[in-house]
């Protein structure tokens, strides 16, 4: 197996051109796992820790530019009021032991239907950066994902960043494990509301062949707030609206059976955080 | 460092800085890495296996198959009938079938794989009634029953006034020990082979590879190495013949350490079971009568499945007084992964039945479900469902009395007040924000439960201890040598608490575990401080007697002597001597077994005998938040109340009592190997969950010190009892915080949601 640690951005890319089969390796917390286990061996590995500015962040025409090598204890104590979603998901990934190396990026790269990050980045209309030797490129994260652990990365790509809004407005995040802490997720729903925009944001997580958005649910909840003039009152929001929003998530989600949990109880417990996470959100905005 | 002190274990320091050496670590020079080649199936015919692509691959220096096995092909702790490297059949999903050696692991693991095996493959039997079925494949020339155990006591036709009837299920909970199986192996160069190893027997192993190798057990000798935890896990071979029989070919040390996901398959586990009870009782609520059914899935080979349906069956009304009783214990093979000790060892399954079974009972009767079990504890001088008559303390009620007595835990439940700050870690679902107080119900359960300490049914339990005292820089040492398992339970320390006590001697030295001394029996049955324990006290008096005689003279006989920190002091308590001047070049050495009072076999017709020798008992109250929306939970507190005899190192007795509950608790809320046609699908700790912090909450205890008369210092076994109670108590609360039955564990979030 070759090992490759570039000490530069372009040196990573021209090495990924070079290799367009090399695994990168960020925190290592999903690739070396799957090393351990014997789940694939690479021919070569980039590992992408020396690129300084890849565990870096900044703004980016009013948007917040994330390196994808920040990890999720810095995200947490550096960005965690302006991305509040993202933080509450971060916070319920692994330990912290895994939160010290675990990065988004690597995540995003592994792609997982589980992917905590995942949700709140499609509650939130976050984007991908991917580059390439040859170029550069921003894809929305709703269109990054094409299946399990499969992205629309090529071969020749990296991921170089996400790029994300400041919290607009609350923002929540849920997810349903069967141990309380440290724990993959059986399903998880993240939550995101801009009131400027009279905007509702949502992600499942867990419950579904990639991460998913409950469009319908999003749609409806936005014309409950509409119509009652919510968005602007603040007004208290019927049992009937918060039910049926449960109901749409649940029903947006494409559920299996697995060793994790069965279907028809992710389903329905996707709704339970439905409603929970809009009434929190809700009694904050 | 006396009897009675709280010390710190010896290990502690160096296992929590990481420097303590794990079999894992070991290393030898110019040492070989071995890798097994596992069944895919879990039942098939083997046509052929092919090795010669693994023979020629880089690094490769040996591929043994059966028929490089040169001494018995079958072993087993009870019932030989596991093949040391499978041949005819494979009965289960990862069956051991050949091992290499190479240079490197990966070269081995690679090796491996070029492995060739043709099979036939057959429709496994994955379920214990399917196993029973008259047209089922017979797994063993035997038959699939592996025992069948039958009580009969008092009237088999009594009637009651109330009768509650409940059938329980229990899933296949793994001991999960953080050090996976591994060891390693070199070869004297005269035929023989030492073999540092981690195990819970040493003995047993060595008696069990002598006859696999082929020779003389003084040409096998086994060294303890690090220990990363047990529970039962230990007790079977797992990689120490395959160790001895690659070093012995090829000359070479060898050495094999399993991954995580070999663990799984690598080790047995504790037995699920299908429970079927039926509870009578009178009007004022004492029992009538408790008929039962009791099937265990071995999986595909016996390992101690006939000591654990024993316990099963005896000890499944509980300790209750219960004057008639029909119970019918049976433990199949099945082609699942194979089933054996465990922690709590037979009596945790039937403590889930019992418990739920009398909180039914005392619904059924409108009755306070402690003030139930108090009515029906059993007492000092009570008769088991198996005739035998329980002497020494017996304090059922006591510790019932005493859990409930508790004060309830701070804080009411979901602690949430629908805004400002949560504290999540408080809530059900933890940290991961599923609840702020909404849907949250507490619930509060209580259980019972008992079993037997040290080996049953007429097995010869004993140990070996070699106690020598000596002086070394003008100063006395004693040396402890025993082979006695130190598995993280703590036995290291209480050998040396023991010698240090009885020889008054503060230096006190405890010599590695290996087969140059006797046996000492496993560490396992709560039984090493006791039996192991016994025999340290019995040759630390021996050696003390003969220092004394030493010392004696008309003015002070021997027997007026005795010795305090490192001196002979007469009965007036007046120092005479000190030890290293009276000891000058001696050396007093003395070894001694210990045997506890005997037992007896069960009665093949009835179950009647005196087949247990010493009974603990512990008792726990559970408190648990559920979302009753989203069925996740939050263990709020458990508290238990134990009587231990005599705590020899409190401080490690507590931590047993943590532990043990701890272990309970996984296998009520979440620790499952799922096995689907035979294959376990959660083979790693990603999917196999093990409590956090965050799901184990504080225990408080109440440790009872009441003397068991015929017990070195009045000790009873303490390791296994927070195992037993901890899980049924904690089921019983949530079925009192959500009122649903829950007749099947681990709970999962889907039992407990709509
Ligand atoms: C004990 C434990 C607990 C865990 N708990 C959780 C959890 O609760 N929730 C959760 O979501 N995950 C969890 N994980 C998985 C893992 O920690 C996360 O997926 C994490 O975000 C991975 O980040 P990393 O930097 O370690 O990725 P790595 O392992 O370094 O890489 C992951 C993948 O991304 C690719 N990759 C990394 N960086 C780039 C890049 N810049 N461009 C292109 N591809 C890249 C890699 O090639 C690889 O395919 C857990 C893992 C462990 C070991």
């Amino acid at each position: 197996m070759e090992f490759m640690q570039p000490a530069t951005w372009s040196e990573a890319l021209a090495m990924k051109a070079a290799h367009p089969e090399a695994t990168p390796i960020a925190g290592g917390t999903d690739v070396m796992v799957g090393l351990n286990l014997d789940h694939g061996r690479p021919e070569s590995i980039i590992d992408l820790t020396r690129i300084r500015e890849l565990g870096e962040w900044g703004s980016d025409d009013g948007w917040l530019r994330i390196g994808a090598g920040v990890t999720y204890t810095k995200l947490i104590d550096e960005l965690g009021d302006r991305l509040p979603g993202l933080a509450m998901a971060s916070r319920t990934v692994g330990s912290p032991q895994i939160r010290n190396r675990g990065t988004v990026g690597g995540n995003l790269g592994t792609a997982s239907p589980a992917g905590d990050a995942h949700p709140p980045l499609l509650a939130a209309d976050a984007q991908v950066e991917l580059a390439s030797a040859t170029g550069t490129r921003r894809v929305p994260v709703r269109e990054f994902f094409t299946g399990p652990k499969q992205t629309t990365m090529r071969k020749d790509e990296l991921i170089a960043a996400f790029l994300v809004e400041p919290a607009a407005g609350p923002q929540q995040f849920s997810k349903v494990g069967t141990r309380n802490a440290m724990v993959i997720a059986v399903c998880s729903f993240a939550l995101a509301l801009d009131p400027a925009r009279r905007r509702v944001g949502t992600g499942i997580g867990s419950a579904g062949p990639t991460p998913l958005r409950a469009t319908e649910a999003e749609r409806f909840l936005e014309g409950v707030l509409d119509e009652q003039g919510s968005w602007d009152r603040r007004t208290r929001v019927s049992e009937a609206a918060v039910t049926r929003f449960g109901e749409l998530v649940a029903s947006a989600a494409r559920p299996i059976d697995d060793v994790r949990g069965t279907a028809a109880y992710r389903r329905h417990a996707l709704s339970v955080l439905a409603r929970r996470c809009f009434t929190w959100a809700w009694a904050a905005a | 460092m006396r009897v009675g002190e709280s010390v710190q274990r010896s290990d502690g320091p160096a296992k929590v800085r990481g420097d303590f050496a794990y079999s894992s670590d070991l290393h030898a020079e110019g040492m070989l890495w071995g890798a097994t080649v596992r069944s895919p199936h879990p039942y098939a015919r083997i046509l052929s296996i092919d090795a010669s692509g693994a023979r020629t691959m880089p690094g490769v220096r040996a591929v043994l198959t059966h028929e490089d096995v040169p001494g018995q092909k079958l072993y087993g702790l009870e019932i030989q009938d596991q093949p040391v490297l499978a041949f005819d059949f494979v009965r289960y999903w990862g069956e051991a079938i050949a091992v290499v050696a190479a240079d490197h692991p990966e070269q081995a693991r690679r090796a491996a794989e070029k492995v060739r095996v043709e099979y036939q493959v057959l429709s496994p039997v994955t379920e214990p009634e399917q196993a029973l079925s008259a047209n089922a494949p017979q797994l063993h020339p035997g038959g699939n029953v592996t025992r069948e155990v039958k009580i009969r006591h008092g009237d088999q036709s009594a009637r009651a006034d109330v009768v509650v009837r409940g059938e329980y299920e229990i899933g296949m909970q793994d001991q999960a020990p953080l050090g996976p199986e591994s060891g390693l192996a070199i070869p004297d160069g005269e035929g023989g082979v030492d073999l540092s190893i981690a195990t819970q027997w040493l003995h047993v192993d060595q008696e069990q590879l002598a006859g696999i190798l082929g020779l003389p057990k003084e040409m096998v000798r086994l060294t303890l190495a690090g220990i990363g935890g047990a529970f039962g896990a230990r007790e079977d071979l797992s990689m120490q013949a395959h160790a001895c029989l690659l070093a012995l070919k090829t000359g070479r040390p060898v050495k094999i350490s399993y991954s995580r996901t070999e663990s799984f398959v690598g080790h047995v586990h504790r037995h699920p079971g299908r429970l079927a009870y039926e509870h009578g009782a009178n009007r004022d609520g004492r029992l009538v009568y408790v008929r039962a059914r009791i099937i265990l899935d071995g999986g595909a080979y016996a390992s101690s499945s006939t000591a654990v349906i024993a316990n099963a069956t005896c000890f499944s009304v509980g300790p209750y007084v219960c004057p008639n009783a029909t119970i019918d214990g049976i433990v199949v093979y099945t082609n699942n992964p194979p089933c054996g000790a465990m922690r709590g060892f037979g009596s945790v399954q039937n403590c889930y039945a019992h418990e739920a079974q009398m909180d039914r009972l005392a619904a059924a009767l409108d009755m306070d479900p402690v003030e139930l079990r108090i009515r029906n504890a059993m007492e000092t001088g009570s008769e088991m469902i198996t005739g035998q008559v329980i002497d020494g303390p017996v304090p059922v009620a006591e510790l019932l009395r005493r859990v409930k007595a508790f004060p309830s835990p701070l804080g009411a439940e979901g602690q949430g007040d629908g805004g400002g700050m949560h504290d999540l870690t408080a809530m059900p679902g933890g940290v991961s924000n599923t609840t702020h107080g909404e849907g949250v119900k507490r619930g509060v359960g209580y259980a019972v439960g008992f079993k037997n300490i040290g080996y049953s049914e007429g097995f010869d339990d004993y140990s070996t201890a070699r106690v020598r005292l000596y002086v070394v820089d003008g100063r006395p040492r004693v040396e402890v040598h025993s082979a006695a398992a130190e598995v993280g339970q703590g036995i290291v320390t209480v050998q040396a608490q023991i010698a240090g006590t009885e020889l008054g001697v503060s230096d006190v030295v405890v010599l590695n575990a290996d087969t140059g001394v006797g046996s000492a029996g496993s560490s396992s049955a709560s039984r090493q401080t006791y039996i192991t324990g016994g025999a340290v006290k019995a040759a630390s008096e021996a050696v003390c007697k003969r220092a004394l005689e030493l010392a004696e003279s008309e003015l002070h006989p021997a027997s007026e002597l005795r010795i305090e920190n490192d001196t002979v002091v007469g009965a007036d308590g007046k120092q005479i001597v000190s030890l290293a001047t009276l000891l000058g070049d001696a050396v007093i050495e003395e070894t001694r077994e210990f045997r506890p009072r005997r037992t007896h076999r069960l009665n093949p017709e009835t179950g009647q005998s005196n087949a247990h020798m010493q009974f603990a008992f512990a008792a726990h109250r559970a408190v648990v938040d559920v979302d009753t929306e989203l069925g996740l939970l939050k263990v709020v507190e458990l508290a238990t109340a134990q009587d231990v005899g005599r705590a020899i190192n409190p401080i490690a007795v507590q931590g047993q009592l943590e532990g043990g509950a701890a272990q309970g608790l996984g296998l009520a809320v979440m620790e499952e190997i799922q096995v689907k046609d035979g294959v376990i699908r959660n083979p790693s700790f990603t999917d196999y969950l093990l409590p956090t912090i965050l799901d184990m909450p504080p225990v408080r205890m109440d440790i009872l010190e009441l003397g068991d008369p015929n017990s070195p210092y009045g000790l009873k076994g303490v390791g296994e009892p927070p195992t037993i109670s901890s899980g049924p108590a904690i089921v019983a609360a949530i079925r009192a915080a959500t009122g649903r039955e829950i007749t099947r564990v681990p709970v999962r979030p889907h039992d407990l949601t709509p």
